[in-house]
């Protein structure tokens, strides 16, 4: 993670924008998907829809705007993320299409009523992430305004975390209560909470990190914070447990206390809040398994998911069964037999392209999750603004506790936790969550690239000096 | 800050790092357990799902997958069902695979290392690999003639063609329809199955290559090609053929069928006592040969060798140290010798070949999925059993037997232009234990100095005379060799 300073030291010297390599990357995902789908088709024998190429070429337009959008609002932005978050994007859809296909057949041959495809929602949600994407673009022209809304980001952000247990609107789907219907319009407000959320911590934390940061006494070598800065640390730990217990949603509960704890300790740099952290996130656990039935199960179907096959580790052990089938280089888009692991389309989609793609498709999934995640963790490092770097470390780290957490959870590393996997799971909430994320990082990062001879509001040598102290 | 984001960075880093590790382990390391768990779906649905390439006969497929609306999408099916099962096997999602379907498997699922080019061009293009096609050996009219005539008995045929090992027959009664052991349904599979393995009859075992019975007297074919070979006797060499033979060093003795003498004066020629099937001359003769003759030439002939055609075949037995009594009862197929009935088609192919043993086969070719041939079997030597100038000796007793001994019914076989054929063959009776009846046998070649095929039939409820091979056995035997003749 090289810091971008020493050219911004000289500011005459023109940054390169590097829109060009974008613009090619996002041709080649675009490619990707064109391929994926013609296999998906081939290999099945059901034929393309008639309208495919104006569907590709939506898929297309959409990733032509967001670019265009990119070089006009954010032209010295990283030019990767956009190219992995579209690419993430279509592979899902690929997925969704294929899992599309293995519905369409199965029904076909059971002469059942034919099934509604998932995929044209999926690719009109893209365009509402996009349509997001781009205002976040326009209308936030310097991240640091955000920090105005502190308090307000953390209030509404609140709200919508408890919004599913209000009565009428509230709506439990599969033992977890994360839902909202209005309408006929479902939503999960965790994801837009954990935007609102961030913001929150960051703008919280930079305000009061030097109070945070004193050391009372020491134990261990570790210098521990004095008593009454405990607060915030048991609120976040509070919120988290309130999630699990009323919502039973390990996942989001797991999200919320792993970013706090992380930002609290980049703000203070005390590794005693880490020790804190994983302290209480241990006594949490102990807790839930001794108290929620739910928990234990989890548990227990992730020691030996083989021994609850046909009950409640039948999911986890098709992934499995899916992964294996899959092997080195899978059994091919459109050859395997991804639908036969339940929620294939959202919380297993991994499962789906793991089985098809082999070990060579999961680990460059992988691997383009950890490029994004590095490539904010590295605008943090750049930008200027200790909001905005804890803003960016924030947003990135949001992305790699529920990559890891999900991955992990289908892949039996750890417990399975219901989470979506960014970009790539069927569901709206997610996808424009993970899409307002990448803009924000985008724009974070086209102010710590762009060239400081403009007069902004950060002169370049309050920049130099911070690179220097920190 | 920079230092601390750096340091969660790294933390991070190491959990996408495990991640990896995790699921290299999950997707090579252990996916081989995964994949053979019992409970595990795919690896039927993979089966099931890709077209199993056909099993054929000729042109004619006798195995063949059909497209269904099922979940499993190909359909075993046995157009002639019963009439090959013991060809084919079956191919049962509950019980696996027998016969071809199993010995050929790599072929037909097209996972075999002949198809690799096809395979590689698969990989590329992302299909499934189909699968290739089998072509057996077998005549479709001698099969049908087999069955037709074995319809009713219980009991086995297999026709050989005696210059290379081809196996033309092999036809069982009772038999399976491997239909329905390769529907879709497993509790249908099961029952079936279960009422198959509760048939006294056992429907399920392969006779042709598997049923050990004792041979009686077709083995004196083996017996008399031992005296042959022994240099102390010829075709017109003088045995003494009494009544009764009272076996050394004991109480008992053996009779004549007939209750008989064999001759005038208690004496025989060898080509007599063979034609008439004269069990005292036998007896006598395996006594002054020995054990150890009679075993270097059974096994010439492809005793004590299991052979796989590339079903597994039972290995025919001669005894191994058997006391002279046992030795004369043995030198006419009775005691511990065993065989099946591919064993005595072989015995009668290597004498009607000159003396060379052909190592029996059953699968012609290999096909690609694109019909290319793959491989095609080439005829391998067994062993030679005989000298050329015995064989055409034992051949000329075996055309005796047909002419004017116990093998009449295989007179006036023509061949397709309506020419006479000379039929050389054995008739055999022997008992199985006290509560069983007898079993018959015809074991026969034509023509019958340079054959295109040596048939053996052996019918499990015989009667008790020497008779019944003839009467039961040979018409069976017949109307292979008329088939194949003609």
């Amino acid at each position: 993670m090289s810091v971008a300073a020493p050219s911004q030291a000289t500011p005459a010297v023109r940054q390169r924008t590097r829109r060009n390599v974008e613009l090619f990357l996002l041709f080649l995902a675009w490619g990707l998907g064109v391929l994926g789908a013609y296999q998906v088709s081939w290999a099945t024998g059901e034929p393309l829809h008639p309208r495919f190429w104006l569907t590709a070429g939506i898929v297309g337009g959409i990733a032509l705007t967001t670019h265009v959008m990119v070089r006009w609002r954010a032209p010295y932005a990283d030019p990767f993320m956009l190219p992995i978050a579209t690419v993430l994007t279509i592979l899902g859809l690929v997925a969704i299409y294929r899992l599309d296909v293995a519905a369409l057949q199965r029904a076909e041959r059971a002469e059942a009523p034919l099934p509604t495809p998932d995929v044209y929602n999926q690719l009109t949600w893209y365009a509402i992430a996009a349509v997001l994407f781009i205002l976040v673009l326009v209308f936030l022209r310097d991240h640091r305004v955000l920090q105005r809304y502190t308090y307000t980001a953390g209030l509404i952000g609140l709200i919508l975390l408890v919004l599913p247990l209000a009565p009428i609107i509230g709506a439990t789907v599969n033992g977890a209560t994360l839902w909202v219907r209005i309408g006929g319009l479902t939503f999960q407000p965790a994801e837009l909470a954990k935007i609102l959320l961030t913001i929150f911590f960051a703008g919280y934390l930079v305000v009061h990190r030097d109070s945070l940061a004193v050391v009372r006494t020491k134990f261990l070598g570790i210098g521990f914070p004095r008593a009454r800065d405990l607060g915030p640390i048991l609120v976040a730990w509070g919120v988290s447990l309130g999630i699990l217990v009323f919502e039973r949603d390990l996942g989001t509960s797991l999200l919320f206390f792993g970013l706090f704890v992380c930002l609290l300790y980049i703000a203070t740099q005390r590794k005693s809040w880490l020790f804190l952290g994983a302290l209480l996130f241990a006594g949490g656990a102990v807790l839930a398994y001794l108290l929620f039935g739910h928990v234990r199960t989890r548990v227990q179907i992730w020691l030996d998911p083989f021994a609850y096959s046909d009950a409640g580790g039948y999911q986890i052990v098709q992934s499995l069964y899916g992964f294996a089938n899959g092997g080195l280089f899978g059994a091919g888009l459109g050859r395997g037999y991804p639908e036969l692991v339940p929620f294939a389309n959202t919380d297993f989609i991994l499962a789906a392209l793991g089985e098809e793609l082999g070990l060579a498709g999961v680990v460059a999934v992988i691997l383009l999750y950890a490029v994004l995640i590095e490539r904010g963790l590295r605008t943090a490092v750049a930008v200027r603004d200790p909001f905005g770097q804890l803003l960016a470390a924030g947003l990135s780290i949001t992305l790699a506790i529920q990559v890891f957490v999900i991955i992990g959870g289908v892949t039996r590393l750890i417990p399975l936790t219901g989470l979506t996997t960014p970009f790539l799971s069927y569901g709206g909430s997610s996808l424009v969550a993970n899409w307002i994320i990448v803009a924000i990082l985008l724009v974070i990062s086209h102010q710590a690239r762009k060239p400081a001879v403009a007069s902004t509001a950060a002169p370049s040598g309050d920049a130099a000096t911070q690179v220097f102290r920190r | 800050m920079i230092r601390s984001i750096r340091r969660i960075g790294y933390v991070f880093g190491i959990l996408l790092l495990a991640l990896l590790v995790n699921i290299t382990y999950v997707q090579v390391f252990v996916a081989d357990d995964y994949r053979s768990r019992a409970d595990n779906r795919r690896v039927i649905l993979d089966e099931y799902g890709r077209q199993r390439g056909p099993i054929l006969t000729g042109p004619e497929p006798i195995a063949l997958s059909e497209e269904t609306k099922g979940a499993l999408r190909y359909l075993r099916v046995y157009p002639e069902g019963p009439m090959y099962a013991p060809v084919t096997g079956f191919y049962s999602i509950v019980y696996g695979a027998t016969g071809l379907e199993r010995t050929e498997n790599d072929v037909l699922t097209g996972s075999s290392d002949l198809f690799f080019v096809d395979r590689l061009q698969q990989l590329i293009a992302g299909r499934q690999p189909r699968g290739g096609a089998v072509t057996t050996t077998i005549d479709a009219a001698a099969q049908s003639a087999a069955w037709e005539g074995l319809s009713g008995t219980s009991g086995a045929v297999v026709a050989i063609e005696p210059t290379t090992g081809r196996i033309l027959a092999s036809v069982q009664s009772p038999s399976f329809d491997p239909n329905l052991l390769s529907s879709h349904q497993p509790q249908q599979i099961r029952e079936y199955y279960e009422e198959l393995l509760d048939d006294p009859s056992q429907p399920l075992l392969n006779r042709p290559i598997v049923a050990l019975n004792p041979p009686g007297s077709t083995f004196k074919l083996v017996t008399a090609a031992a005296a042959l070979a022994s240099g102390e006797f010829t075709l017109d060499s003088v045995l003494p053929g009494p009544a009764e033979y009272d076996l050394p060093l004991s109480s008992r003795t053996i009779r004549n069928w007939t209750g008989e003498e064999c001759g005038p004066n208690g004496e025989v020629t060898l080509i007599e006592a063979l034609a008439i099937s004269c069990n005292t001359a036998f007896a006598w003769l395996g006594n002054e040969l020995g054990d150890d003759a009679l075993r270097a030439q059974a096994e010439a002939f492809g005793f004590d060798t299991a052979f796989e055609i590339p079903l597994r075949a039972s290995t025919s037995r001669f005894p191994e140290s058997p006391d002279p009594p046992q030795t004369a009862l043995s030198a006419i197929g009775q005691f511990d010798v065993r065989a099946t009935a591919l064993q005595m088609a072989m015995v009668a192919a290597g004498i009607g070949n000159n003396g060379v043993v052909m190592e029996p086969y059953l699968v012609q070719e290999i096909r690609a999925p694109n019909l290319a041939i793959l491989r095609t079997t080439d005829p391998v030597i067994f062993d030679t059993a005989m000298t050329p100038q015995d064989a055409r000796q034992l051949q000329e007793m075996m055309v005796a037997v047909v002419e004017r001994g116990t093998a009449g019914i295989l007179q006036g076989i023509t061949d397709a232009e309506g020419r006479p054929v000379p039929v050389g063959a054995k008739t055999g009776t022997a008992q199985t234990g006290n509560d069983r009846s007898p079993v018959a046998w015809m074991v026969a070649m034509a023509p019958a100095t340079n054959p295109r095929v040596a048939v053996a039939v052996v019918v499990e409820d015989g009667g008790l005379a020497e008779v019944s091979g003839n009467a039961l056995a040979g018409p069976i035997a017949r109307a292979v060799i008329e088939a194949i003749l003609q």
